[in-house]
């Protein structure tokens, strides 16, 4: 059967390897191609770039970075940030992603998803959510509401009902990010993940608030997440990409243990 | 040298840096004469059937692909290439090269909790001993994205099983042809290794 996924999520503007708390304070904090290769080396399952340019000359610099890491890391490459067009996705394609991540741009045009699906296969399309709390209203009953622009702008869209009508135009795989837990390391928004999990047919990647391992077991088994995606507690050193999979391993979670 | 057989289905540059990877010199092509006379060759592939079959019709690829076969040349199919190298993909209800008897099905699961596609790491166990996937431990996993599952003909080219809900087919082969359903360039070392062991594989298996 399947295995969980860890996936290590690297935010790169302008070549660097970037962290935020809260969507804001953006700080560099090493090379990204590095840090890639020794992810992978240590058992890695994917690795997703976010590019938080939106800068054209941004553009071209995250194109090298996946080519670069693409000739070193044998792994599936996500890659999002800014995607706006088939041909956006094509490009990144070339580059050496495997899947590709729709956000701000699919919320505004949600034919994007079914465009892309359409030219790389709908298993490569990922449509990554940004979402925050909201009190529970006629407009959105699930209490969540989707935020585009690097968690700038909420769009009075309700969480649950985007998530339906992404796999419903072809996603093949949704990330949903808590922006209320995005940085705090607190821990996953579960409900959340568990909520948008039960709804779809398609794979659910939880991101935003793991601090500390336990944070993964809770929404890999409670959350009903399909994988974890993580940054800061891979990036600072203060836990490495094994020895969070050999203690999922280790509370029972099927993982790939040997690489 | 390698030849990587070009029918526009996907990412052929993922498999082209691998081999690179192992030491393996590789040229991605859709040309028959480069196919029929390759020293060895790989056929990729992500995409549907049907589009793949009649890109291979339009450039004569398919045909070299076969003539490659029964010439002897070590061949590598991978996901798409395996599914298309059997007799018939219910995937846009398609007649496919025949390389090897039997079909492909898309997976009827029971379980909702189950995803198609399968996509992620699964384990590959290996019922029959073959050069190309030796090696392989148990607990190995390697990367699979698929919706379809081969289902051979002939229980005999069945190389290797996973399990998703029942077990199914994910390598198989005969003579001088082995193929995977799984990504071996997306499978970190445990699929560089496959990569290492097809390149220098003689096309033989022994009996």
């Amino acid at each position: 059967m399947l295995s969980k996924r860890l996936i290590a999520c690297l935010d790169v503007r302008d070549g660097h390897l970037a962290k935020s708390v809260k969507f804001v304070d953006t700080k560099n904090i090493g090379d990204p191609v590095a840090k890639a290769r020794e992810y992978y080396l240590d058992g890695l399952d994917e690795l997703v770039f976010y590019d938080i340019n939106a800068s054209s000359e941004g553009r071209r610099i995250i194109l090298d970075v996946v080519e670069a890491v693409a000739e070193q890391v044998f792994i599936p490459l996500s890659v999002g940030g800014g995607v706006a067009s088939v041909a956006d996705a094509t490009d990144l394609r070339l580059a050496g992603a495997e899947k590709i991540n729709v956000n701000s741009a699919a919320v505004r045009r949600p034919a994007l998803i079914g465009e892309c699906a359409e030219a790389i296969g709908d298993q490569n399309v990922v449509l990554s959510m940004d979402i925050r709390r909201v009190e529970p209203s006629a407009d959105m009953p699930s209490g969540y509401e989707i935020v585009i622009n690097g968690g700038r702008k909420p769009m009075g869209i309700d969480a649950l009902s985007w998530a339906k009508e992404g796999e419903r135009l072809g996603a093949g795989e949704l990330v949903v990010n808590s922006i209320d837990a995005d940085g705090t390391r607190e821990g996953y928004e579960l409900n959340l993940t568990r909520m948008l999990s039960e709804a779809v047919r398609i794979p659910v990647i939880a991101s935003g608030g793991a601090g500390e391992p336990d944070h993964l077991y809770d929404v890999l088994a409670d959350g009903k997440a399909d994988a974890a995606l993580v940054a800061s507690m891979v990036h600072y050193g203060d836990y490495t990409v094994s020895g969070l999979k050999r203690h999922l391993h280790g509370r029972g979670v099927k993982m790939r243990m040997s690489w | 040298m390698v030849v990587i057989v070009d029918y526009d289905a996907g990412n052929l540059k993922s498999v082209e840096r691998a081999c690179r990877e192992v030491g393996l010199s590789a040229e991605i092509s859709s040309h028959p004469n480069r196919i029929r006379t390759a020293e060895r060759v790989i056929f990729p592939g992500v995409g549907a059937a049907g589009s793949a079959m009649r890109s291979l019709a339009a450039s004569g690829a398919g045909r070299a692909l076969v003539a490659a076969f029964e010439t002897g040349t070590p061949i590598l199919g991978i996901c798409l290439g395996l599914q298309i190298s059997l007799e018939y993909s219910e995937e846009n209800d398609t007649d496919t090269l025949g390389l090897l008897p039997g079909e492909v099905r898309r997976f009827r699961l029971d379980d909702p909790n189950l995803k198609v596609p399968h996509m992620g790491w699964n384990a590959v166990r290996v019922i029959r001993p073959h050069p190309v996937l030796d090696g392989i431990q148990p607990g190995d996993e390697f990367y699979f994205v698929h919706a379809y599952r081969p289902i051979p003909g002939k229980r005999t080219d069945v190389i290797a099983e996973s399990v998703y809900e029942g077990p199914f087919c994910s390598a198989l082969g005969r003579g001088n042809y082995v193929a995977t359903q799984f990504h071996p360039e997306k499978s970190g070392r445990v699929g560089l290794r496959l990569l290492e062991r097809f390149a220098e594989w003689d096309g033989r298996v022994d009996a």
